[in-house]
């Protein structure tokens, strides 16, 4: 199975069913899926803190909220995850392309990438790095936990683990 | 007439429906001239009242009313391309229109010089956008009360503010009868 479709699977498991997103080209695969599947709403947003505070409004509908993104967009949602997922204690999922570590083609990406996990830790958010394709099983318990501790959590995956797609 | 006594045309006719407010003065005011559990109360985040209000009126079926303001609107225009290719018709986006930052000092926006919203908006394919006097916003509410589809009313007032206490409701607070009163 491909890891697009473990990443289905654990969302399917845990009742994930509005998701919004940024493209990059690593989540290609897994944005297709979601576009395509009758059991979620699919929600494009044109910048990832836009994303969160449309997630942060289906969470309080009743939904089951995920975004998906692109590690740049770390420097973009910092004041929406502080003063909005945090402060009202809201689950977040947020499904991370890890882009800028080893294979990464693009110079630029290498700038945030060196600034992702510190900056997450920072804001005390639960971090789990898929780097092999095996690590996508751990994606179901990894939701489940987040919608138990009310957090948001990051999924960093590397350009090692989409190899895996 | 301005923001708040457009705020106080609207009650008691919002007093039960969903309502998010905008950070700053628009939630201040709503929670001291109505305060009521139906109201989700931002207290930052300044941008994402519209973005919070289409999420909440996609994943149920109740009416959802976004109070807004130009300047966060301004600072969140990805959110009209969402809205309009996201089918809501229980959605209606108010942005009080008063040209200005209010909660910052009445600095100008630049809806107060050339930028229209409301053509804004329809370029970004919204379909049913008005724009009104601040005198008629509470007839447009009820117009788009009664409609089933998603609306966008730009109510352009004066710029100008009352005093109003800061919130000191705690967020989870404001969240979870929030919750409560969609799930009622």
């Amino acid at each position: 199975m491909s890891v697009n479709d473990v990443i289905m699977q654990a969302m399917r498991e845990n009742g994930i069913d509005f998701v919004t997103t940024v493209p990059c080209k690593q989540l290609a695969g897994v944005i297709e899926k979601i576009e395509q599947a009758d059991d979620m709403r699919h929600v494009p947003a044109n910048r990832e803190d836009e994303g969160m505070g449309l997630c942060a409004g289906a969470y309080m509908g009743g939904a089951k909220p995920a975004i998906i993104m692109q590690n740049t967009a770390i420097g973009v949602t910092i004041n929406a995850l502080a003063t909005l997922i945090q402060f009202y204690r809201m689950p977040l999922p947020m499904l991370i392309s890890y882009r800028g570590e080893v294979g990464e083609p693009v110079a630029c990406q290498v700038e945030m990438a060196v600034h992702t996990k510190a900056l997450l830790d920072q804001l005390s958010i639960p971090t789990y790095h898929f780097h092999k394709p095996e690590d996508a099983h751990e994606t179901s318990a990894i939701l489940s936990h987040c919608f138990m501790a009310r957090k948001p959590v990051a999924l960093l995956m590397d350009a090692t683990f989409w190899k895996g797609a | 007439m301005i923001r708040s006594d457009v705020l106080k045309t609207l009650i008691p006719l919002i007093s039960d429906e969903l309502v998010v407010t905008n950070i700053g003065l628009p939630s201040q005011e709503m929670h001291l001239l109505d305060d009521q559990p139906s109201n989700f109360y931002m207290l930052g985040t300044m941008g994402l009242a519209s973005s919070i209000g289409l999420g909440l009126a996609l994943a149920q079926d109740k009416k959802v009313i976004a109070v807004d303001g130009d300047g966060s609107v301004l600072m969140n225009f990805g959110t009209l391309p969402t809205i309009a290719n996201n089918q809501a018709p229980n959605f209606i986006l108010l942005i009080i229109d008063n040209g200005s930052y209010g909660s910052t000092g009445d600095q100008t926006t630049y809806t107060g010089m050339k930028t229209s919203l409301a053509e804004v908006a329809r370029a970004c394919g919204c379909d049913n956008v008005v724009e009104c006097a601040a005198e008629d916003t509470k007839d447009e509410v009820v117009k788009a009360l009664a409609g089933e589809q998603m609306t966008i009313i730009i109510s352009k007032c004066e710029s100008g503010n009352i005093k109003v206490p800061v919130i000191e409701m705690d967020p989870v607070v404001i969240k979870d009868r929030f919750m409560k009163a969609v799930n009622a």
